[in-house]
């Protein structure tokens, strides 16, 4: 006896359809080049930063980053690197997982990831900031 | 649930069977050819073929007509005008995808390796089932759609516009033989042809896209702007390297996505 399988009858035509055009992608896809151009700046100034501060103690470090440019400059790349790495980590999972509720939930999981990864990191640049500062 | 990066167990490729057909011939060649038949539950072989090459035109299709003529009549595979201008003897020579009419014989060192276009079900040997890619292609309507009524004689079109879809080198994306070489070579395809259109799709939907008789370019835009029918496209390029008649499928896609940026903007 044959175990019953879920079958459906579609055309061709059907099948190609599918749902229709979600009507969207050219937000993702405009926004991942912009967040492309805008981190050549960004990583210009990490590698500066990087290579001013490489024999820096603490105390020069949280005076560095307490200036409003370079405050400024770190939560820039921040939010810009991790935008970048939602959008493309986005176009890995949506090409090489094909279970559509696992894809959601990997997307939306990451997502909500990177959302409360960035928002330690700014609350922690902020607070070398205002420590410093205030 | 992922994708699959292996094959499966039953379609594993095994050796084949040997046919010497160039005993004590000077000038002859080895064809290995991929043979599946649909028939038996057998896995797919690569059979080898060795043809005396003064016995055949100097073109693989010539080579594997000669064997279906002269040494194996079982082998299966498409063909029509041989020379390059209907698609059907698409098949993957060498490691890459093209018409076995336009290839010549000369141009591969060592054994001939033919299989078919990668990454489609096969029918038999080395015909691939197209149902759902001419499916997908009649999904973009590929045909003109126009509100104004019919003029009296032809539509008129500047030869500027013809060359939008001719190109000035007849190379332009009208000159597509929907041979599918292009689609069958994306990675993106192979992952996820249920629902991205492949280059040589969305290189005829340009073509409508830019003819500029057409008056639904807004309805063809609605019906391409998603993630996964047109934004699978991560311009690989695989696609204008493996057309054999020289199109450019990936300039096209990217006409497409500027178009669509220009509409939200």
């Amino acid at each position: 006896m044959s175990a019953k399988k879920n079958q459906t009858i579609q055309t061709p035509l059907a099948k190609a359809k599918g749902l229709g055009s979600a009507h969207e992608g050219v937000h993702h896809w405009l926004m991942h080049k912009v967040t492309t151009l805008m981190n050549i700046p960004l990583v210009a100034w990490l590698l500066y930063t990087v290579f001013h501060l490489k024999e820096a103690n603490y105390t020069e470090f949280t005076t560095y980053m307490a200036q409003p440019f370079h405050s400024i400059a770190a939560i820039l790349f921040v939010m810009v690197t991790l935008y970048h790495m939602a959008l493309e980590l986005q176009v890995v999972y949506e090409d090489y997982i094909s279970c559509r509720i696992l894809r959601m939930f990997k997307v939306w999981g990451m997502k909500i990831f990177f959302f409360v990864l960035g928002v330690a990191t700014i609350f922690t640049i902020l607070s070398l900031g205002f420590t410093v500062t205030g | 649930m992922m994708a699959k990066f292996t094959l499966p167990k039953n379609s594993k490729v095994k050796k084949g069977q040997k046919f010497d057909a160039a005993e004590g011939a000077s000038n002859k060649k080895k064809f290995k050819v991929y043979r599946w038949d649909p028939e038996n539950e057998d896995n797919p072989r690569l059979d080898e073929y060795d043809i005396n090459l003064d016995e055949c035109g100097p073109m693989v299709l010539d080579a594997i007509i000669h064997i279906k003529d002269k040494v194996d009549s079982t082998l299966t595979f498409r063909r029509s005008c041989r020379e390059g201008i209907c698609g059907s003897c698409a098949m993957n020579i060498d490691g890459r995808n093209t018409l076995a009419c336009l290839k010549p014989i000369n141009e591969v060192k060592g054994d001939v390796k033919i299989t078919p276009l990668p990454h489609m079900p096969v029918v038999k040997d080395l015909v691939p089932d197209l149902t759902h890619a001419y499916a997908q292609y009649e999904s973009v309507e590929p045909w003109m759609k126009t509100d104004s009524p019919a003029p009296t004689k032809e539509r008129l079109q500047s030869p500027e516009d013809a060359e939008k879809l001719n190109g000035d080198d007849g190379k332009g994306p009208a000159a597509c033989i929907l041979c599918f070489c292009c689609s069958t070579s994306c990675p993106s395809y192979w992952w996820n042809s249920d629902k991205f259109l492949g280059p040589a799709i969305l290189l005829n939907a340009w073509r409508w896209l830019t003819d500029t008789r057409d008056e639904a370019k807004g309805e063809r835009l609605d019906q391409l702007e998603d993630p996964f029918k047109l934004y699978r496209c991560h311009t690989i390029m695989n696609c204008t390297n493996a057309c054999p008649k020289d199109l450019n499928p990936a300039k096209s896609i990217g006409e497409i996505k500027k178009l669509l940026v220009e509409r939200h903007t």
